[in-house]
C-alpha cells in the first residue's frame, strides 16, 4: 500500500514548479507585448490611485472662483473646471474613487454569484427557481435597474457598489451554474474517492477546476462595470453631494461646460478609456496565458 | 417544434411576473411617493394622506400589487400619475426616438461588426487582422456616452456638420430624422459593433479549422465560396447569440444616450418617472423593455433554426 503511495507521489512531487519555473507566467507576460502594455496601463493606474494626495498638486475640493473654466496651462495642467477646481487632481482623485468601485463591484458580484451558481448547479429543485430570478433581472435593463436600486438605497459610495454588483450577479451566477453542470459529470469526478453520503460536498469541491473560466469573467465584468457606472454618472440626479471626485462626476458635470471647456470631458475620458483598455489589453493577454488549450490553437493556427 | 414554441412562449410568464414583482417592490421600497411629491416641501401630513387615499396609495402593497396585476390581464398599464393619462398613449408616444434609435444601432453594429469579424478571420494573423482588431479592441474601451460627448465636440461644435442635440420626429422628413439621429446610433452601435467583430472573427477561425472546410478546400472549392458559403453559416450562430444580447444593451445603452443628446424617448421617460416616483410609468415600461428582450432572444433562437438544420428542439 505504501509503495503504491511512494509510486503515485514521486513523479507529482517532481512536477511542482521550481523556483524559476514559479516565474514562468511573468516571462510569458513579458513574451506577449500586448498583455505587458495592458499590464503597465493598469499598473500606472492603480499607482496614480495610491499616490493621488503626492501627484494631485491641488486640493481637488478646492475652488477659485476667479480662474473658472482656465484652460489648460503650466499651473493647472489640465485646465479648471466651472467653479475654479483643478481638473488634473480632480482626474487624478477620479482614480481613486473609481478603482474602489470597480474592484468592489467585482468582489461583490463574484462572491454572489459564485454562491448561486453552485448552489443553482448542484440542488437542481433550488436551480429552476434560482434561474428564473436570475434570468429576471438580466431581463430587467441593467442601468434601470442600478437607478431604481439607487432610488431606494439612496446615493452613497456603498449603495453604488451594491446596486451595479447586483446587476453583474445573474451574469456569473449563470456561467458558475454552467460549469458546474458540465464538471458534476465529468470522470474525474465521478472517479473522485467518495464516502457514499458526502455526493454534494464532492461537486461542490470540484469547482476549482472552473476558477480560470470565473477568473476570466472578473477581467469582463470589471471592464463592463464601467461603462454602466459613468452612464449613471451622465444622467441628471436630483440630490448631488457635495463631491468626491469621480471620473464620471467630473465628466457629467463637464458636459455642460462642452463648447467652452472641451477639456473638461477630453481629460477625464481619456483617463477612462486608457484604464479600461489597459484592462482590456490585460485581459486579453491573460486569457491567452492562462489557457493552455487556446495556446495549443494559436499555436497550431500559425502552423497552418 | 409546436410544442417547444408552446412551452417557451409560457416560459416567459414567469420571468415577466419576477420582472413585475421586482420593479413594484424596488420602486415602492424607495424613500418617498408621489403624493408627496405632488403636494411639495410645504404641504400638511393630513394634505398628503388625503392625497394618498385619492391615488390609492394608502392600500397595503400586497394589495396594491394585486390590483396591477389584475389590470394588466385585461392590457391595462395603468394610468400615469403625473402625465394624467394611459400609461399605453404616454409609451406610445415616445416610443419613435428610441426604437429608431435602437434599430440604427443594431444596424450600425451587424454591418461594421460581422463583415470586419469575417475579414479579420480570413486573412489571419495579417496586417488587416491586426488592425482591425486594435480598432475593436480600441472600440471596446470607450464607453458610447464618452464616444456621444466626443462626436459632439467635433462633428457639433468644432464642424458644425451635425446638429449637437435634439430630436427630430419622423413626420418632419426622413433626412432630418436621420440627420438627428446619426450622432447617438454610431455612439450606440460602435462599441457593439466591436463586441460582433471579435466574437465573429474567433468563431469563424474556430469553423475555418474543421475538416469539412478543408475537404471542400481539397476538392478545389474557391476561397470566397467556402468561407462565404460554407463556413459562414456555422460561424454566425455565436455572432446571433452576441446580436441578441446586444439588443438588451442598447435598449440600457439608450437612455444614456439619449440623455446625452437629449432625445425625448423612452430612456428620459423612464428616468424623469423614477425620479417623481411615477410608479406606473415605471413598471409600465421596465415590463415592455423586458418582454421586447424576452422575445427577441425567441426569435434568435428561432433563427438557429434557420441557419443550422441540425439544430433541433424539443
Amino acid at each position: 500500500m505504501s509503495s503504491t503511495l511512494e509510486a503515485v507521489r514521486g513523479p507529482v512531487a517532481m512536477e511542482r514548479p521550481a523556483s524559476s519555473e514559479r516565474w514562468r507566467w511573468l516571462r510569458l507576460l513579458f513574451r506577449r507585448k500586448i498583455a505587458l502594455i495592458g499590464a503597465v496601463l493598469v499598473t500606472v493606474n492603480v499607482i496614480v490611485a495610491v499616490l493621488a494626495p503626492a501627484i494631485g498638486r491641488w486640493d481637488p475640493l478646492l475652488l477659485d472662483v476667479k480662474a473658472r473654466l482656465a484652460a489648460p496651462s503650466a499651473t493647472h495642467w489640465f485646465g479648471t473646471d466651472d467653479v475654479g477646481r483643478d481638473v488634473w487632481s480632480r482626474v487624478i482623485y477620479g482614480a481613486r474613487l473609481s478603482m474602489i468601485v470597480g474592484v468592489s463591484v467585482v468582489l461583490f458580484s463574484f462572491v454572489a454569484g459564485i454562491v448561486f451558481g453552485l448552489l443553482g448547479g448542484y440542488y437542481r429543485r433550488f436551480d429552476n427557481v434560482l434561474m428564473r430570478v436570475m434570468d429576471g433581472i438580466m431581463a430587467f435593463p441593467g442601468i434601470i435597474l442600478a437607478i431604481a436600486l439607487m432610488a431606494s438605497l439612496g446615493p452613497s459610495v456603498v449603495n453604488v457598489i451594491v446596486a451595479l454588483g447586483i446587476v453583474y450577479v445573474p451574469r456569473v451566477a449563470r456561467i458558475v451554474r454552467g460549469s458546474v453542470l458540465v464538471i458534476r459529470e465529468t470522470p474525474y469526478v465521478e472517479a473522485a474517492p467518495r464516502p457514499r453520503r458526502r455526493r454534494r460536498d464532492r461537486a461542490l469541491e470540484a469547482h476549482p477546476a472552473q476558477l480560470p473560466v470565473a477568473r476570466h469573467r472578473a477581467g469582463h465584468v470589471h471592464l463592463r462595470r464601467r461603462s454602466p457606472r459613468r452612464g449613471r454618472a451622465v444622467l441628471p440626479r436630483r440630490r448631488r453631494a457635495p463631491q468626491i471626485p469621480s471620473w464620471g462626476n467630473v465628466l457629467a458635470e463637464g458636459r455642460l461646460y462642452l463648447q467652452q471647456a472641451p477639456w473638461l470631458t477630453l481629460f477625464p475620458g481619456a483617463a477612462i478609456m486608457a484604464c479600461i483598455l489597459g484592462l482590456n489589453l490585460f485581459g486579453d493577454g491573460l486569457r491567452d496565458l492562462l489557457d493552455p488549450k487556446l495556446r495549443g490553437i494559436q499555436g497550431a493556427a500559425r502552423e497552418n | 417544434m409546436k410544442i417547444y414554441l408552446l412551452r417557451r412562449v409560457l416560459a416567459v410568464i414567469p420571468v415577466m411576473i419576477i420582472v413585475a414583482t421586482l420593479a413594484f417592490v424596488l420602486i415602492h421600497l424607495a424613500p418617498g411617493d408621489p403624493a408627496s411629491v405632488i403636494a411639495g416641501p410645504y404641504a400638511t401630513p393630513d394634505d398628503v394622506g388625503k392625497l394618498r387615499r385619492q391615488l390609492g396609495l394608502d392600500e397595503p402593497l400586497p394589495m396594491q400589487l394585486m390590483h396591477w396585476y389584475g389590470r394588466l390581464l385585461t392590457g391595462n398599464l395603468g394610468d400615469s400619475i403625473f402625465l394624467r393619462r394611459p400609461v399605453t398613449e404616454a409609451v406610445l408616444e415616445r416610443i419613435e426616438p428610441t426604437l429608431l434609435l435602437t434599430i440604427w444601432g443594431t444596424l450600425i453594429a451587424v454591418l461594421l461588426g460581422v463583415p470586419a469579424g469575417i475579414v479579420s478571420a480570413r486573412y489571419h494573423n495579417s496586417a488587416v487582422d491586426q488592425s482591425l482588431m486594435g480598432l475593436a479592441l480600441l472600440g471596446l474601451s470607450i464607453p458610447n456616452f464618452l464616444l456621444g460627448l466626443l462626436m459632439i465636440l467635433v462633428f457639433g461644435v468644432w464642424l458644425g456638420w451635425l446638429p449637437v442635440a435634439g430630436y427630430v420626429p419622423l413626420d418632419e422628413g426622413l433626412w432630418r430624422n436621420t440627420r438627428s439621429l446619426l450622432m447617438p446610433s454610431i455612439s450606440l452601435g460602435l462599441v457593439q459593433s466591436a463586441l460582433i467583430a471579435r466574437i465573429t472573427r474567433s468563431s469563424m477561425l474556430d469553423v475555418l479549422r474543421e475538416q469539412y472546410i478543408v475537404s471542400g478546400r481539397a476538392k478545389g472549392l474557391d476561397e470566397r465560396t467556402v468561407v462565404y458559403k460554407h463556413a459562414l453559416k456555422n460561424a454566425i450562430i455565436p455572432t446571433l447569440t452576441v446580436i441578441g444580447i446586444t439588443f438588451a444593451l442598447l435598449v440600457g445603452g439608450a437612455v444614456v444616450i439619449e440623455t446625452v443628446f437629449n432625445i425625448p424617448g423612452l430612456g428620459r421617460l423612464i428616468i424623469s418617472a423614477v425620479l417623481r416616483r411615477d410608479y406606473p410609468v415605471i413598471q409600465g415600461v421596465v415590463l415592455l423593455i423586458a418582454v421586447s428582450y424576452t422575445v427577441i432572444n425567441l426569435l434568435v433562437d428561432l433563427a438557429y433554426l434557420v441557419i443550422d438544420p441540425r439544430i433541433r428542439y424539443q
